[in-house]
Formats: C-alpha cells, structure tokens, sequence
C-alpha cells in the first residue's frame, strides 16, 4: 500500500512538468501582446520595451519557462501585468472562495442526491421514480447560470430571502482567516452569527453548480440500488427475513460510497472551472472571476495560475479517490 | 423465415428493430421532435419571426419593456426589440456553432486518436500524454483563454471550444481503431498490400464510425450549453448576434422588472440542450445495447 501510494506520487511528477510546459506553450501561442495592453494606448515603443523587460518577455521561451517553472517550485506563481500583484498572493485570496464553493455544491449534491436516488430505485416504475428520472434529466440540461438567475430572481428579488450576491456584508466583521472558507474560519472562530451568515451567501451558488452532480449522484444511486437488490445474496438475506431497511443499511449504502466518489472524481474540474459562471452571476469573489478578469485583459501569468492550479487540484483529487476506492473495496487490488 | 434469416437478420430487419426500440422510448421520441422544431426554426427563422429586422440591429425605442403580450410573444428589450423574434434568430446561431464545435473536435480529435491507436509505439504515448493532460486543464478557463485572444466572433468561438473538446474523441477513436485494427477484413486488405493510409481511412475509420457519431450527438446538447456560457461571460459573440447566452448576459442588468428579457432566452437554452441529451440517449440506445438499462 505505502509502495503504491509513492509510486503514484514519483508519477504526478511528470504529469506537473507536463502541465506547466502545456499551460506554458498554450498562452505563448495564442496572439495578443499583454505588456502592449498594459502599457496603455499612448505607449511609447521604448515605454513597451521596459516594461517587457522588466517581467522578462523580453527572454527566449525556453529561458522564460525555466524562469517560470522554478519560480512555481519557490512560490512564486509570476506577477499580474496588469495589476502587478504576485499570481499566489492573489490565488490564495481568491481559492478558497472557489473551494467552498465546490465543497458545498458537493455537499449538498450528496445529501440530496443519494436519497433521490435510493426512494427512485425502492420506487422503480412508480410515481416517485419517473418524477425522480424526469427532474435529474431536466437538472443536467438546466444551464448553471440560468438556474442561478432564476434562484436569484425568486429567493433574492422577489422573496428577499436570501442575500442577493457576494460572500460576506461589507459592513460586517468577517471571522479571522485561518483556511480562507468563511464558513469554516466563523465556525473555527465560535462565530455562530457570520457562519449562519456565510451560509446564507452561500446557499444560492452551491445550489446552483450542485444540480449536475445531484442527477448524476442520483442516477448512479438508483441503478446501484437495483443492481445490489437483484443479487443473490440479497434475495437469500431477505429470504431469511431479513428486513428492507436492514438489507439497505447493510447493501446498499455501501454503494453510495462509491458512486459518490466517482462522481467527485468526475465533477471536481468541471465544478472548479464551470464555477466562473455561477461566480458572475452572484459576484462571488473566487479563481473564475478573477481568471475572467485576467482573461479579458490577456493578462496571461494569473490565466496560467488559475488553470495550473485547477489542473493540480484535478490530478491529485483524482489521486486520493483512486486511493479511497481500495480502502472502502478490497476487490480493488493495487499493482 | 428460414432458420439462417434468423441467426442473421439483414439489416433492414435491424433497421425496422432499432426503429421499433426507438418509437418505444417515450423521452427518446420528444428529444426528437424538440431537435425537430429546432432544426425548423433554424432554418426558416428569418422568414417566420414577426420582426425580422430586430435581428440585424433594427430597434423601436417607442416600444422598450413592452411585457409579453398577443403582438410581442416574449416581450420587448431595452431597445425594442421583439424578444420572440431574437430567441427564434438564435436557434440559428446555437446550432451552427453547436454542430462546429462537435464537428471540429470530432474531426481533429478523431484523427490524433486514430494516429495514436493505429501507429502505436512512441506515437501513441505523446499523443495520448497530450490529450490526458488536455483533459486535466479546466475546459471553460481554456476556451475563454483562447477565444478572448483571437478576438470576437462566432468562428473564433467556435475554434476555441473545439480546442477544448477534442481530448474526449482522441480517447474513443483510439480505443475503436485498436480494437479493429487486427481484424481479420484489416489483415486481408493488408496482405492485398494496401498502404497504412489506405487500410485507416478506407477500412478501419468507416468501422468505427457509429460510435463516433453517437458521442457526436450527445456532446451536441453541451456543445450548445458551452456557446451559451462563453455567451454569456460575454466572450465570443457581441451584439446584435441574437446569442442565447449573451441575450440572458443583457437582460440580467433588467431583473426583477423586465423578468421576459431573462426567461425566454434561457428557457431556449434549457430545452435545445435537453432536446439533444434525450435525442443522444436514445441513439445510444439504438447502438450500443450494453448501455441500455
């Protein structure tokens, strides 16, 4: 087991050069000069010349991405142009917003989800089953942002439930840093009013990027749930008199794992880079507004840090459900 | 029917199944008709909608905010314009750019997956160490990337989604041509000595084709949602495109009051997507009876 884990872990090596050297190649390919941007329109050409100087644009490539690359081992991520902050300084701001988001979206995606999942496949072919399967196809096809939209005109507008957008009132004294999830930080501080209040912020956008994730857990649910009913095994407990809630509680959940597993391996990259759309729509301060920033400024060093980051975050989630798998399945061997 | 019709059954016979399946599957048939009335309304919807200079840029000032009534179906914008009108128009932007996407990453991934899975060797390990770490880099950020760099326009949106999709198709048609490339119809062709470009093109990719087009028709619904959302970041299309994505982008400046403005576009998006997923799925059905529950 320990020599599998490292030998997993000397392999993320190479998978880390490759994905900086892509990253790297892609945003030196693509057109678009961010020192002339950044300069302003009435730059002189020496003006352009110093500046690209001055953020080494002036080097070969190779030598750039050396410089980059042992630079992202030191922590340091390169400097925006635009706003000359450090790339880390900034992703260590604007993570962790994102991270909750995705945490919570998954939350909420498994506590609802398994549920659906296990009454849809107790109720195959009734009633609850087929409005269970018709909401989770109508969940996947449901744009992210127009869901955030439409939750935003209902519970925010209409109802004033819930706080229309943002992660925390500005007048309010938000919880000291510690992991940068105010949820965690207010509960980590005994703040009981700024956790009920982040959670409040945060509701709408989990629910938002949860729905796609939610019909797949649901799914999953469901055919595991009938999958594990017609097993022989199961038909002899239950001949044995072995009751239903018994038999779920033994069989079946056990399955949820799994497929809730599978489903966070699967989602976790489109969870982190969809939730640029869903941070427009509620302001929420995270990577993906800060990427679009970036992006619309062809500010190219916080474009690389973000979607390294993502790409790290992506490999070594993966990592860990690959490690899960065996633990919560012995029939899962390591080679 | 003789014995050996039925051990064989022709492909007409194949055909009149699969259809039977097809009409059997109540989801899979109004995925149908909703890619049906998409794909009519994308064709003649410069002809049918009531105001079709709205879709050029025509505006009416006099009759902004208009709510949905028996003249303005959807309402009106904040220039005027016949929301009805400009959903409508926008079936026409959503597909073509829907069909390039997939078309594209079929074609580019289709081809590196065939290279990587024919050649084998030292081929096949960059090419397939390329496209797992495409799949690692966070697809949205990367198309957005790339289509704010080349600049607006449809094309060039359309490029850079491409440039994010391919990964999956590499990965299917690798699989497909390795799995048919010791064939015994390959060998054949091989021992008549045709060449290597001769053998893949001709013998081994009209093999795997089905597969290919069914992964075709179930990225198409997300292929459109991917539009919308570069839409709606506001990268890619500009005004006056009447872009689903970028419609929604506008109107969320005029919530609560102007509700229409917002509603009818994303609605659009919600039901071309899901007209795709349920058309997919049931094409997948028809060809693939593993998958089939």
């Amino acid at each position: 087991m320990i020599r599998f884990i490292i030998r997993r872990l000397v392999l993320l090596v190479p998978v880390f050069v490759g994905l900086t050297l892509l990253v790297f190649t892609i945003s030196h390919v693509l057109p678009g000069d961010p020192v002339k941007l950044a300069a302003g329109p009435q730059a002189t050409a020496e003006e352009i010349a110093s500046l690209s100087r001055e953020f080494g644009m002036d080097r070969p490539l190779p030598q750039q991405y050396w410089h980059y690359a042992t630079g992202l081992l030191q922590g340091d991520w390169g400097q925006s142009v635009l706003t000359r902050r450090p790339v880390a300084a900034d992703l260590k701001i604007y993570l962790p917003a994102t991270l909750e988001l995705v945490f919570a979206a998954i939350f909420l995606a498994i506590l609802i989800g398994i549920p659906a999942g296990l009454i849809s496949a107790m109720t195959a072919n009734r009633w609850p089953d087929y409005l269970t399967r018709i909401l989770s196809l109508a969940s996947i096809a449901m744009p992210r942002f127009f869901l955030a939209l439409v939750l935003q005109l209902i519970f925010a507008m209409s109802l004033a439930w819930l706080p229309l957008n943002g992660r925390f009132p500005i007048i309010d004294l938000p919880p000291p840093t510690i992991t940068g999830m105010l949820t965690i930080d207010s509960l980590l501080a005994g703040d009981w009013l700024a956790f009920t209040t982040s959670c409040e912020h945060l509701l709408m956008p989990a629910l938002a990027m949860s729905l796609s994730p939610l019909a797949t857990i649901t799914r999953m649910m469901r055919a595991s749930t009938l999958d594990v009913l017609q097993q022989d095994y199961v038909l002899a407990e239950r001949a044995l008199g072995l009751s239903q809630s018994l038999i779920i509680l033994k069989y079946v959940l056990r399955n949820a794992f799994s497929s809730t597993l599978t489903v966070i391996g699967l989602y976790i990259g489109w969870l982190l880079s969809g939730s640029v759309l869903v941070e427009t729509v509620f302001d929420w301060p995270g990577i993906g507004l800060y990427a679009t920033k970036a992006i619309v400024t062809q500010d190219f060093m916080p474009v690389m840090g973000v979607t390294l980051s993502i790409g790290f975050i992506f490999v070594l989630v993966n990592l860990v459900i690959d490690l899960l798998y065996g633990v919560i399945n012995p029939k899962v061997r390591y080679q | 029917m003789s014995p050996q019709q039925s051990a064989h059954p022709s492909r007409w016979q194949n055909w009149q199944r699969s259809l039977y399946r097809f009409r059997q599957s109540g989801l899979s048939i109004a995925g149908l008709c909703i890619v049906l009335v998409l794909l009519v309304i994308a064709v003649a919807g410069t002809w049918i909608v009531p105001f079709p200079d709205h879709i050029t840029g025509g505006i009416n000032t006099a009759a902004r905010f208009k709510p949905p009534s028996s003249l303005n179906w959807f309402g009106t914008n904040e220039l005027g314009q016949d929301v009805f009108t400009l959903v409508m128009a926008g079936a026409r932007v959503s597909l073509i750019a829907g069909f390039g996407v997939v078309m594209i990453a079929a074609l580019l991934g289709g081809l590196i997956g065939a290279l990587a899975g024919y050649a084998g060797g030292w081929i096949d390990d960059v090419l397939m160490r390329l496209t797992d770490l495409m799949l690692t880099l966070p697809s949205l950020i990367l198309a957005m990337a790339i289509a704010a760099a080349l600049g607006a326009g449809l094309d060039n949106m359309v490029f850079a989604i491409s440039m994010s999709w391919w990964p999956g198709f590499a990965r299917l048609v690798r699989g497909e041509v390795i799995a048919k490339k010791e064939d015994l119809f390959v060998q054949a062709a091989r021992a008549l000595g045709a060449s290597n470009s001769r053998i893949l093109f001709r013998h081994v990719l009209p093999n795997v084709m089905s597969p290919i087009i069914i992964k075709m028709s179930l990225d198409m619904g997300f292929a459109i949602l991917a539009v919308a959302a570069l839409g709606f970041i506001g990268i890619g299309v500009k005004p006056p495109t009447p872009e689903w994505g970028s419609l929604l982008s506008l109107a969320r400046g005029y919530l609560p009051d102007y509700w229409w403005t917002a509603i009818f576009p994303g609605l659009a998006i919600f039901f071309a997507v899901l007209g795709f997923n349920l058309l997919g799925d049931g094409l997948r059905d028809l060809f693939d009876p593993k998958a089939r529950r």
